[in-house]
């Protein structure tokens, strides 16, 4: 791969969201944001292997899609006219850009005038007026880059499907006047919670198919993690974005051993634990205890904390249960939630005995879509197999395979009701 | 940026409640109306009869045809609105979330289709 070829794909991954972000400040227009700054990476590819890579190769991309902003808005008809005010308002701020330059007379790195806008793109993308699919899709394109092909494919969703989600998505944020910022302190709790959500499923996506050959579903995972390190970076006061990171990080470290060279699940107290990442594993524990000691608890914290106590324990038997037991009934108190309540019965059965276990499942108020979950009837078998209840383990085995959805976890199943 | 907040309720809920029930419905919108007036966001608003007294019109092939009834048949009917004017969608929602009914019902936000 030639110089220019690999400078561009590094600024492609690190300014494409910011660019995209700041442009979409400076007019307003998403559409044209994005058709900018990708003129902008074509532009950079000519002429970067003409007169070389410039020094500052974001500030340069940023100044050539802006100048194409302007361009695109000059020639515009009357209907853009109040854009174009807009834009000139803001403009006029600034000093003209000179492209001539070395590499770009404007200075429009994080610190400048024009300061950082991802934030408020990431904020509006996941705006909870919008429908959790379209969220996912929207920051996939305009903060990452992913092209609506990519996006597609990872989804498993027809292109053109993807394509009227992300026209409806941004139709929806210019009709209905989603504001493009970051919201006051008194919505933040609860808009971080619409960003976290988004981000989790892009990382859930891309962590339950990681035995699939398709590169664009793994690298999800690894967006994911990007995005919850912008987010720490970008709300250093915000424990949650910590904790969230810490969370994604410490599942992805357990990736290598989660799914044996047949490519088929392993459980996790059978896990070959040399596997796990040791590095990705201190450095998330690091995260998540300089969260924690802002003594202002969440959801995400308290599931990196879980993550965390299954990280620490180099074999499974080590595992600190009751911690967990304990760990999990706070979580139900942010998440009051029948799944929260199963997972708090493993780890009673894990603590305490499978009895005990089985005791929790059986006080749960369940409702029909839970008697459905395939999970639920999964524990259920193991609980029984490790009581020595053969019959019930099997009939609960079957009754999981049959809802479960997912190849992989089918054939787990199978190959435990079958030992 | 006008929006139209659609007040959703069970009608018949509503129509069956008591006087005291009534009463102090009639104060929380008093309080809502007082607040909304002072901060000059409201623009129209209306109490709608209830979807017996409606009629549905829909025009197929140019001619008119006329039902009698609400246009959606589901548990939850339009039984009023607010126009505001606020500065976009966040405030439209905090208002939203103030009318009394969105506790009991919920309330629909509409972007004004400005012509």
């Amino acid at each position: 791969m030639s110089a220019v070829r690999s400078a561009l794909d590094s600024a492609y991954r690190a300014e494409w969201g910011r660019i995209v972000a700041t442009i979409i400040g400076l007019t307003g227009d998403w559409d044209l944001a994005e058709e900018c700054v990708a003129d902008a990476f074509a532009q950079a590819l000519e002429r970067w292997q003409r007169d070389g890579i410039p020094d500052r190769p974001g500030a340069w991309l940023t100044t050539t899609a802006r100048n194409r902003a302007i361009d695109r808005l000059r020639r515009a008809n009357v209907e853009q006219t109040k854009l174009r005010e807009r834009l000139m308002n803001k403009t006029a701020e600034l000093p003209h850009a000179d492209l001539d330059g070395a590499d770009g007379a404007l200075d429009l790195d994080s610190d400048s005038d024009l300061g950082d806008d991802r934030l408020r793109l990431i904020f509006t993308c996941c705006h909870p007026a919008l429908a959790l699919d379209a969220r996912v899709a929207l920051t996939l394109r305009t903060l990452v880059g992913l092209t609506t092909a990519e996006i597609a494919r990872a989804f498993l969703v027809p292109e053109a499907t993807m394509a009227k989600r992300l026209v409806r998505a941004k139709a929806k944020i210019r009709h209905a006047a989603i504001p493009y910022r970051v919201p006051p302190a008194h919505l933040l709790p609860e808009r971080f919670h619409s960003v976290a959500a988004v981000v989790y499923l892009l990382f859930n996506e891309g962590y339950d198919r990681t035995h699939g050959s398709d590169l664009i579903r793994t690298s999800l995972c690894d967006e994911a993690i990007r995005l919850g390190e912008l987010l720490v970076m970008l709300m250093p006061d915000e424990p949650e974005a910590g904790g969230l990171l810490a969370l994604l990080m410490l599942q992805h470290a357990r990736i290598a051993a989660r799914v044996d060279e047949d490519g088929e699940l392993v459980a996790l107290d059978q896990q070959d634990r040399s596997l796990w990442n040791g590095a990705l594993i201190r450095r998330a524990i690091g995260i998540l205890e300089r969260s924690l000691r802002r003594r202002e608890p969440g959801p995400y914290q308290v599931q990196a904390a879980i993550a965390a106590c299954h990280a620490r324990s180099t074999r499974a038997s080590e595992t600190d249960w009751s911690q967990i037991v304990s760990l999990y009934g706070t979580l139900h108190e942010y998440w009051p939630t029948p799944i929260v309540e199963l997972n708090q019965a493993v780890a009673i059965a894990m603590a305490d005995g499978p009895q005990a276990g089985l005791a929790h499942i059986g006080a749960l108020d369940l409702d029909t879509a839970l008697r459905d979950f395939h999970l639920l009837h999964a524990t259920n078998a193991d609980l029984y197999r490790r009581l020595g209840r053969a019959h019930d383990a099997r009939l609960a085995y079957d009754r999981a395979i049959q809802l479960s959805t997912n190849d992989t976890e089918r054939r787990y199943l199978t190959r435990r009701r079958d030992e | 940026m006008r929006y139209m907040l659609m007040i959703c309720n069970e009608e018949q809920a509503v129509l069956n409640q008591s006087e005291a029930e009534s009463t102090a419905m009639m104060a929380d919108y008093g309080k809502f109306f007082e607040e909304m007036s002072t901060r000059g966001v409201l623009r129209d608003n209306a109490r709608l009869r209830p979807t017996s007294d409606a009629t549905t019109v829909r025009v197929h092939n140019g001619e008119v045809l006329t039902a009698d009834g609400p246009f959606a048949e589901t548990k939850e009917q339009i039984g009023g609105y607010f126009v505001v004017d606020c500065a976009d969608l966040d405030e439209a929602i905090a208002i939203a979330a103030k009318i009394p009914h969105a506790s009991s019902g919920g309330i629909e936000v509409r972007p004004i289709w400005e012509m």
